[in-house]
């Protein structure tokens, strides 16, 4: 599978790569044998997050909102319903809610007790978001998070941090940037990086799109 | 319970390290770790307020050195054992050791293709009245339970103001424990940074959490 190479990475050393590998395999092996789960059944989701659900969707909603007024205000009233229109909604995608950035407002998406997210806009969460620094800084620090990620707000720009405490999943709207006049849906959808639906970002501006 | 996995405010992480053009999953097992987490939980023996508190009830130095999917298969392992749905010599041997009980039927890629589409709603009818409305000022209340909460430390014994009633959810802190899904009325409360972080902190920063009746109180 194209997904069996394994990347270096300072927080997960070789040895407990292989010695979770094996001991998620002997779980698969028991679960499998003992006729809990059907082997199709494990395909299947790896399938569905690594191809089918992912942040085009989110970034579908979000060059909707805004070409669509109408849409807009509902998007912000019941999100939820919204998004549903789309055909966006199911697992981590129940109850839905759309934050606003605005030039006074800025939103940023967190879950300092595990690591909730919007699957069904955005698909499975980074690395980063699961992260120890981003569930530990974001609520206290989040003109510091903003600074690893590059971004430095005005100073008095009201930074709202969201912390995912239930089962509500919350997606950030980007601002539009300037320059865009007249776009489709389509080209707008290609500005709107996942990281702008977290809050960990701005939408790309016309010049960044190559 | 106040384990390792409630961080918000935690220092010494060092800083977000994102990686450009990341992959879903890192290696193979993780993809497989992910989907054997997701199939047990449309089985149905647990549900996910159990998963999550047997996670964040491991000792906090093993929670902090697994990686993230190593942190779901060693609570499915756990989970497994729990439940009666493997023996530690299985999981030492990495198969099924005979004489043991089939289980009636399994889970199919059907289901899990449906509970992606259809996820599942924490809303139920309330049982009575919210107690807050939006706009009211409440205070979280001091609490430090040995069980499965939600209410982050950071939040504790501070006072912020109810920006949106958001339903009546399935709370976490009965579900967890098998008590039943007890619902109770969520609110958005939204609490001014300076509260939680003290003086010196960024004037410009709101926190908003979710919070079920029972850990709030009238201030």
């Amino acid at each position: 599978m194209a997904h069996d190479h394994h990347h270096d990475h300072d927080h997960e050393h070789g040895s407990e790569l292989s010695d979770m590998q094996l001991r998620t395999r002997a779980l698969e092996t028991i679960l499998i044998e003992k006729g809990y789960i059907d082997p199709a059944a494990i395909d299947e989701l790896i399938e569905t997050y690594e191809k089918k659900i992912g942040p085009r969707n989110g970034a579908q909603v979000v060059a909707k909102s805004w070409v669509d007024p109408q849409f807009r205000k509902w998007l912000f009233e019941d999100g939820t319903a919204a998004i549903g229109s789309l055909g966006f909604g199911g697992r981590s995608g129940n109850h839905l809610v759309a934050l606003e950035n605005t030039p006074s407002v800025h939103n940023m998406v967190v879950c300092t007790l595990c690591s909730c997210y919007p699957w069904a806009v955005l698909g499975l969460p980074p690395l980063w978001y699961k992260s120890a620094p981003y569930r530990s800084r974001t609520v206290a620090d989040p003109r510091g998070v903003l600074a690893d990620f590059g971004i430095a707000l005005p100073k008095d720009t009201e930074i709202r941090v969201w912390d995912s405490t239930a089962e509500l999943r919350y997606l950030v709207v980007p601002m539009r940037p300037a320059g865009t006049e007249g776009w489709s849906e389509e080209k707008l959808a290609e500005l709107v990086t996942r990281d702008s639906m977290i809050g960990t970002g701005v939408a790309k501006s016309p010049k960044e799109l190559t | 319970m106040n384990g390792a996995a409630d961080m918000g405010g935690m220092h010494g992480f060092g800083p977000v390290v994102p990686e450009d053009n990341e992959p879903v999953f890192h290696a193979g097992w993780e993809g497989h770790s992910f989907a054997l987490n997701m199939a047990t939980g449309v089985a149905g023996v647990w549900n996910l307020d159990a998963f999550r508190f047997k996670r964040e009830s491991l000792p906090p130095a093993e929670y902090l050195n697994l990686s993230y999917y190593g942190l779901w298969t060693r609570t499915l392992e756990l989970m497994m054992l729990e439940y009666g749905m493997a023996t530690p010599a299985e999981i030492a041997a990495g198969h099924a050791i005979a004489p043991f009980e089939k289980a009636p039927q399994p889970v199919t890629a059907a289901q899990c293709a449906n509970m992606v589409r259809c996820g599942s709603p924490y809303n139920r009818p309330a049982p009575a009245p919210a107690l807050f409305k939006v706009g009211d000022k409440v205070r979280a209340k001091n609490m430090h339970p040995t069980y499965h909460t939600r209410l982050p430390r950071y939040a504790r014994g501070h006072i912020g103001e109810v920006v949106r009633i958001v339903g009546c959810h399935v709370f976490p802190d009965s579900n967890s424990q098998n008590l039943g899904e007890d619902p109770h009325w969520l609110y958005t409360v939204r609490f001014d940074g300076r509260d939680l972080w003290g003086e010196g902190s960024d004037p410009t920063v709101r926190v908003c959490i979710e919070a079920w009746e029972p850990y709030l109180e009238t201030p």
